[in-house]
């Protein structure tokens, strides 16, 4: 077989820093630090779910085509994010906003 | 049809017996399986992503009611939630490993422990929903919101939204939507195990073959993410206001 067969030690140290990684988020979010409280918030949370794709999920173990399959559904995902935000951000800055219209 | 067998190829004629006879080898069926999992988890993907991107734009716009809404949640409990959750994903993968190792009766225990986790998280998810209905936070007719032992600085900050009770609702409407459906999820997850714990019981799986509980697992750990996205989003927007 070719399964890879990760040690129970690997899975405990990923659980160890998902649970650091989340008092991390908690701590951050007392302090007032504007725009970069969401910032840092994603950016905690995206490392803690790489963390769980990787060796939770097994990609870190997975063939290209899985691989390849779970970027595209980020990749999306991006897409989706990208072009509503465009249009919300820039309404009314090329023409005059009429609500109704 | 006759319930004679058929003649068997030559190359079929030892192999496992979960090996489904559309495969030519147990790694083509663990990839096919992998493979199928993951197109379904890019529509899950797609399909919580939609709430997040909902739950964006609307803060964008009511950025001081979604703040003042989120202190009203209990972090505490959320917190607790939160490790509770990425402790069901270690005994999920836990149960795998029991697996590869071919020790069955530990794919028993971590599976039971991973419901038993499950299952916690969705109990104080409950006591969280009872405090909010008694609370009036639901949206619907009863609906009320104003700001609890409010700071000068939390007076400030609702005063510049003058429609402050109507966005609100909107926060809790996506506060209940977005941990609606991940709970619905997990309840769902949570019959899966039940039906893995009696196969496994039953001594269905082993090293060579455990698909089902590698699949389950990819949906549990994705239901994990999700949650560890909608924690920080909806409980500690605000923690630095409060």
């Amino acid at each position: 077989m070719a399964e890879h067969v990760t040690s129970r030690k690997v899975y405990f140290l990923v659980f160890a820093a998902l649970m650091v990684l989340t008092v991390a988020t908690w701590l951050v979010a007392q302090i007032d630090l504007g725009w970069a409280n969401d910032v840092v918030a994603l950016g905690i949370a995206v490392t803690k779910a790489t963390l769980v794709l990787l060796f939770f999920m097994h990609v870190r173990h997975s063939t290209r085509m899985t691989v390849l399959t779970a970027v595209s559904g980020f990749f999306w995902l991006a897409i989706l994010f990208g072009l509503t935000i465009a249009d919300y951000a820039s309404r009314g800055q090329i023409l005059p906003f009429v609500p109704g219209k | 049809m006759a319930s004679e067998p058929l003649a068997e190829p030559q190359s079929h004629a030892a192999h496992h017996p979960a090996l489904a006879h559309q495969f030519d080898s147990m790694d083509q069926q663990k990839e096919s399986s992998t493979l199928g999992m993951w197109v379904f988890l890019v529509t899950e993907i797609m399909f919580f992503g939609v709430l997040f991107l909902t739950y964006s734009i609307y803060r964008t716009q009511y950025p001081e009611a979604f703040l003042l809404a989120s202190n009203s949640l209990n972090v505490l409990l959320g917190g607790i939630n939160t490790a509770v959750l990425i402790g069901s994903s270690l005994t999920m993968v836990l149960a795998i490993w029991a697996a590869q190792v071919n020790w069955r009766k530990g794919i028993v225990i971590f599976l039971l422990a991973t419901m038993g986790l499950g299952t916690t998280f969705l109990v104080i998810k409950g006591f969280e929903y009872h405090d909010k209905f008694v609370e009036h936070h639901v949206p619907g007719p009863t609906f009320h919101f104003e700001v609890e032992h409010p700071s000068h600085h939390l007076q400030t900050l609702a005063a510049k939204d003058p429609q402050l009770e109507k966005h609100a609702s909107i926060y809790f409407s996506l506060y209940f939507i977005m941990t609606g459906i991940h709970a619905l999820h997990m309840i769902i997850g949570i019959g899966i195990l039940a039906v893995l714990v009696v196969l496994s019981w039953k001594g269905k799986y082993d090293a060579a073959y455990h698909n089902p509980l590698e699949m389950t697992g990819l949906y549990w750990h994705f239901v994990d993410i999700v949650w560890i996205f909608l924690f920080p989003l909806l409980y500690l927007l605000g923690a630095h206001a409060r």
